[in-house]
């Protein structure tokens, strides 16, 4: 079939300003996106630049905006989006740095700031082997396991647009991961960073993170839950 | 301007066997870690089905168990030694991840949750053993994300997006490497006394593979054009399923579960292949099977055979093996603990494919999956330079890279992450102290030279050629020819072909010219590097006139142990390729027939 793909272009060598290149393409409609940008880069124009390694939607290194909305690009089929005619975008709120390339560091550094690591300091189990935890208590938190910090949450946020010193849904849902995960200690620093002007409070819960979540996280739900325990002070 | 920044520890690649690495060297020495991704973008995130341990939590099992059957696995060209060492440390290793934090999926009495993969046995009873440690179908991804976290509270310092290009070797020992930053197109140099090259597989040279683009062989192909061999390169597993046409892997915990593998007849056909445990029988061994299952017509449409794990399959078989749960019930599932067990594997198939696994088979292909060879290390991780053992002081290599060789001939499912794990920490460990007990070696005169030469000749080609078309022709004739089965026709086909290749190559222009993300100088240098690897991989599996695991040759059918039970060694010298063999270590297990 045949594609038109319209793609932003900002190559900061040359370009004062960005412009859109438009690129005509022969797909088949359960190629990836992902695939056709190859194929560009292949054939047409060798200086298109984005990020990719995985090519199934796990190393969350092609998140950008496809028509109007985040998706990965390994993870959209062109038949899922229904038209033959593509805008593709990189993620807003990021600086642009070539193409679809953006700079990633304030996204890992609000990551970093909700201390996402296991916090424990009892000693461990005196026979070495593993801490218990039921089935259960490992439910509790599963969801917020199976982010891969691709960043379609936070740069689909209105909130995160108007204000990127907040710290944006991948990193509440980080620190929810570690929050209820039944053998850390750290939920009271964490409740206390995401109290703060930056934190939780910013969320307006206008759902656009759960719907750009290629790993189909309840983050709402799970920016909900923090609240809830900011407020009543326990863990639910 | 090129920089020069100066560390005890220099680690090159940030997945899981980086990671761990950095982990361990950091405590005892300047370390710094450089990764052309983003560390938590590394391929240790893709693996899917556990973690191997002879923890015992649900049934009897012992690491010498988990050692004989990476032994068997192996097609006894694994070194005995190493896979005894890493078999007892993995008990250890996976306790240290859960106390990193690691959620893995947990027993009813709160333990770590395992379950049956290939190759892995009771060794009484020759039955399948709950032996792989799991995070229901996305282990890998819990590993790599629990690591990066762990060196986010260790502070370890990340060089991200820094594409290695060069080592430096000084008076015989390891001086540094060369790297460019992606995002701004300069050299820097880093001086370390010791160097880990943790750069993964290379499993791009194959035109179905599960593997990232990424995965380019760069640490093995930067080794060899300083004059280190790569070591058992004529071995790549081939996974029996990938998803048909796109390669993406269905784990084999998807098996575990009680998932069944059926020609067009709708026939389990491993029954007549592997009697014992069937479609849990080596990765090489189904891919085999698969193969002529298609040679015999019986692929479906011709070209796939289907994985079928709808419940009614799968208890329909279950009650046919008499399989039972760890309390002596019957095994019977519902497609709602289906879901619960493979959830990453549903999306998958379903955003693919549009298949829901519960209620359709899923057509499955062999894919590219893994390479058992690579940089010769012994089992603590120290680079091995020729057939006697010598290392080359300085440098360490640990995961898909390296080849101590626990994996031999073929590597067993889970396998690859207790690798990671296991030489990740124990490189890390060493290089530390190496690094403690010397001083730095001085760099070379022109320490950049090397690597400059390597990016002029991308930018000077004429620009009659394609690097696209010419990645393209690669991986073909690879698939074809350097596939599950061999010939020698094919075999000397391809290393023709990979020739003739190279010449082309030399007339590809990178056309991209800047120096920011310039992308198309990358990728045309990955491919530089398949390009190599290509080379000796065909040439030493043409010289290898047995069948042993990964490595099948249908004019050589039988595992000749008299003149093959030995390692290859391939050293690379312009478009020259000349070939070595070292011994197999053996301790407790003597050769014999491989049955599953």
């Amino acid at each position: 079939m045949h594609y038109k793909l319209r793609i932003y272009r900002f190559q900061p060598e040359q370009d004062t300003k960005p412009h859109y290149t438009t690129f005509e393409v022969e797909a088949e409609p359960t190629d990836r996106v992902l695939d056709v940008l190859e194929q560009i880069r292949g054939e047409q124009d060798g200086t298109l630049a984005f990020r990719r390694s995985c090519a199934h939607g796990v190393c969350g290194s092609d998140a950008m905006r496809i028509n109007g909305r985040n998706y990965l690009a390994c993870k959209v089929l062109l038949r899922d989006l229904d038209v033959s005619e593509i805008t593709i975008e990189p993620l807003l709120g990021l600086r642009v740095v070539k193409d679809l390339i953006v700079d990633m560091e304030p996204f890992f550094d609000h990551y970093k700031s909700v201390l996402p690591y296991l916090i424990n300091d009892d000693p461990l189990p005196a026979d070495g082997k593993e801490r218990l935890q039921s089935p259960a208590d490992r439910e509790r938190f599963d969801d917020t396991t199976k982010c891969i910090l691709c960043a379609a949450c936070t740069t689909s946020c209105p909130s995160y647009w108007a204000n990127s010193e907040y710290v944006g849904p991948a990193a509440i849902v980080n620190a929810h991961r570690f929050i209820y995960d039944s053998r850390d200690q750290g939920a009271e620093q964490r409740l206390k960073i995401l109290n703060e002007q930056m934190g939780v409070w910013r969320c307006r819960t206008a759902f656009n993170c759960t719907e750009a979540c290629p790993r189909e996280i309840k983050i709402t739900q799970a920016i909900g839950e923090v609240k809830r325990a900011i407020q009543t002070g326990k863990l639910d | 301007m090129t920089q020069t920044h100066t560390f005890d520890v220099v680690i090159v690649g940030a997945g899981g066997a980086g990671l761990m690495a950095a982990l361990y060297a950091s405590r005892n020495a300047k370390t710094a870690v450089l990764s052309k991704l983003y560390p938590i973008r590394s391929h240790t995130g893709a693996a899917q089905g556990g973690i191997g341990a002879a923890l015992g939590n649900l049934e009897e099992d012992h690491w010498e168990w988990h050692a004989f059957d990476t032994v068997k696995g192996s097609d006894y060209l694994g070194d005995q030694d190493a896979i005894e060492f890493m078999c007892r440390e993995a008990v250890q290793s996976v306790y240290d991840l859960e106390h990193f934090g690691l959620p893995f999926s947990r027993t009813a009495d709160g333990r770590i949750a395992q379950r049956p993969f290939g190759g892995h046995t009771n060794n009484v009873t020759g039955k399948p053993v709950r032996r792989s440690c799991y995070a229901a179908d996305r282990t890998g991804h819990m590993i790599l994300q629990t690591l990066f976290q762990q060196c986010i509270k260790n502070n370890t310092l990340f060089f991200d997006e820094y594409q290695v290009l060069d080592l430096l070797i000084e008076n015989g020992r390891t001086a540094g490497v060369v790297a460019v930053e992606i995002a701004t197109g300069e050299m820097h140099v880093f001086q370390a006394k010791a160097v880990i090259f943790a750069t993964g597989g290379h499993g791009r040279l194959w035109e179905i593979t599960s593997n990232a683009y990424s995965y380019t062989g760069d640490g093995v192909a930067v080794t060899m054009r300083r004059g280190i061999p790569a070591e058992d390169m004529e071995f790549f597993q081939f996974h029996p399923t990938g998803i048909y046409k796109l390669g993406i892997l269905i784990t084999e915990a998807v098996r575990g579960e009680g998932g069944i593998l059926l020609n067009k007849d709708g026939e389990r056909f491993m029954e007549r292949y592997a009697p014992h445990i069937k479609d849990l029988a080596s990765r090489d061994v189904i891919s085999r099977s698969i193969y002529l299952e298609m040679k015999a017509g019986k692929g479906v449409n011709d070209h796939y055979m289907l994985l079928d794990v709808r419940p009614e399959t799968v208890n329909k078989y279950a009650e046919l093996d008499g399989r039972t749960r760890p309390d002596g019930t019957p095994y019977r599932v519902t497609a709602q603990e289906i879901l619960s067990k493979i959830p990453d594997i549903t999306d998958f198939c379903v955003t693919y494919l549009g298949v829901d696994p519960v209620k359709e088979p899923i057509p499955i292909q062999p894919t590219a999956h893994y390479a058992m060879g690579g940089i010769p290390t012994n089992k603590l991780g120290e680079v091995v330079i020729d057939d006697q053992g010598t290392v080359l002081p300085g440098l360490y290599a640990a995961g898909e890279c390296a080849c101590v060789s626990v994996h031999g001939a073929n590597r067993l499912g889970t396998n690859s992450l207790v690798d990671l794990i296991v030489f990740g920490k124990h490189a890390g460990i060493q290089a530390a102290e190496y690094a403690a007990g010397v001083d730095f070696q001085s760099l070379p005169q022109d320490p950049t030279g090397l690597a400059r030469q390597q990016i002029e000749k991308l930018t000077s080609g004429d620009g009659s050629e394609k690097a696209v078309t010419i990645g393209r022709e690669l991986k073909k004739v690879m698939f074809d020819d350097v596939g599950v089965f061999r010939t020698a026709e094919g075999l000397h086909a391809a290393v023709e072909k990979v020739k003739e290749l190279s010449e082309r190559f030399k007339h590809v222009r990178v056309t991209d010219s800047g120096k920011i993300f310039n992308m198309d100088l990358l990728n045309t240098w990955e491919l530089s590097n398949m390009l190599d690897l290509a080379l000796v991989t065909a040439l030493a599996a043409e010289a290898r006139t047995e069948s042993r695991g990964g490595h099948a040759r249908e004019d050589f059918p039988q595992r000749d142990d008299v003149n093959w039970l030995k390692h290859s060694l391939a050293w690379l010298d312009g478009q020259e390729v000349r070939l070595g063999y070292k011994p197999v270590v053996i301790t407790n297990y003597a050769p014999k027939e491989r049955v599953y």
